[in-house]
């Protein structure tokens, strides 16, 4: 095959936009889709301090790589997640990114903020599934530093893929009120909210594995072993099936879902968060799901004497 | 052909020449979910593969987020 461009010999073939690309015409390619969903959904502008969810997967560092290299002001922000070999070789590669190029990366280490919080831990002690209380920490911390360190924009590596399985998911079940707030942009509903933003949500996983292959990154290959059999991974074959079969698929069942899905569950958005009385975060009841997560957690390490007879 | 499968780290030998698409489509992989890499290039489901290459052949699915 042909680069669309320039006619050298291409490496990549994009199906679904009827083109292909050699190496270097692929970059650039690839910047301008990501500058024109910042650009056009008003994600942010060269102005603003952008923290960047870094998992050391393909997706966050060919984020965080594309947007340092587009001129934008990024942090990058990783939690060492307590998952055994698989955090372990995360935290390495996330933070070797960051050192070779010179970039500004917190680490949260959960093990160092609460014994007990590493998700591994935390799902053997609590009836929690260990995603399920990977999501609630990841937020809480996400939002918790971005507010502690002034950031306004909170940007994440989402990608095409990822966003039509959750659509899907959310389809399937008629979450409504989930469906009402899918969107590549989330305005802030508290004061301890920042943006969240998806800059990747039109760049399909195939390009953005393709771009940080291009671009030499070292990132994990290896599955979160938590994640097998995760419904997720169903309902992207699925879509993978659909796109096979028919290119173009995935791409406008998002974007029409934001165009003309979404509007119509506008008004099914459940009303915005108060604050948590333990933590001063967003929360939705009277403490926040992370705040009861750290107490369960910490009663199962410090369980009450026993009141036996005196 | 002796390709790498990742991240299963399995390794599978295949005769012959062969287009990428087919050696794919035997392999049960859809277009789009792998990357197929020869050395350092990356090539293209219509490319053909030569009877003594090695290729990696990388999957580019994620789960959970
Ligand atoms: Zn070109
Ligand atoms: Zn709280």
């Amino acid at each position: 095959m042909k680069c669309t461009r320039c006619h050298a010999r291409a490496e990549v073939h994009i199906r679904h936009h009827n083109s292909a690309f050699c190496r270097g015409c692929y970059g650039t390619y690839f910047q301008r889709q990501v500058e024109r969903a910042i650009h056009k959904e008003h994600m942010f502008t060269p102005d603003e301090d952008v923290l960047v969810a870094v998992s050391g997967g393909k997706d966050s560092l060919a984020l965080w790589d594309a947007l340092v290299t587009m001129g934008y002001r990024t942090t990058g922000l990783h939690l060492a997640l307590g998952i055994g070999d698989y955090s372990a070789i995360s935290t390495r590669k996330t933070e070797h990114f960051a050192r070779e190029r010179g970039l500004r990366l917190l680490t949260v280490p959960l093990e160092d903020e609460t014994p007990g919080l590493g998700i591994m831990r935390v799902a053997g002690a609590t009836n929690r599934k260990a995603c399920a209380a990977c999501g609630t920490v990841k937020r809480h911390y996400f939002d918790r530093i971005a507010a502690e360190q002034g950031f306004q924009v909170v940007a994440t590596g989402h990608n095409l893929d990822d966003e039509a399985a959750r659509l899907l998911g959310n389809v399937l079940h008629w979450q409504s009120d989930h469906l009402a707030k899918q969107s590549p942009v989330l305005v802030p509903t508290h004061e301890k909210f920042a943006r969240k933003v998806k800059p990747f949500f039109r760049i399909s996983e195939y390009e953005t594995a393709v771009y940080a292959f291009f671009r030499g990154i070292d990132y994990v290959l290896d599955e979160c072993p938590n994640s097998a059999g995760a419904t997720q991974l169903v309902y992207k074959d699925v879509l993978n099936r659909l796109e096979a079969a028919m290119p173009g698929t995935k791409l406008t069942f998002v974007q029409e879902f934001l165009r003309t899905g979404r509007p119509a569950f506008a008004g099914e958005a459940s009303s915005p968060p108060q604050t948590c009385e333990s933590c001063g975060m967003p929360s939705y009841n009277g403490t926040c799901g992370f705040c009861r997560l750290v107490a369960e957690v910490t009663r199962r390490r410090n369980p009450l004497p026993h009141a036996g007879p005196a | 052909m002796l390709i790498t499968l990742l991240p299963q780290h399995q390794e599978i030998d295949l005769p012959g020449r062969q287009r990428v698409a087919d050696v794919l489509r035997q392999l049960g992989l859809l277009p789009g979910t792998v990357m197929v890499i020869r050395g350092d290039e990356l090539v293209t489901e219509r490319d053909f593969l030569e009877a003594d290459d090695r290729v990696e052949i990388r999957s580019v699915i994620s789960g959970g987020s």
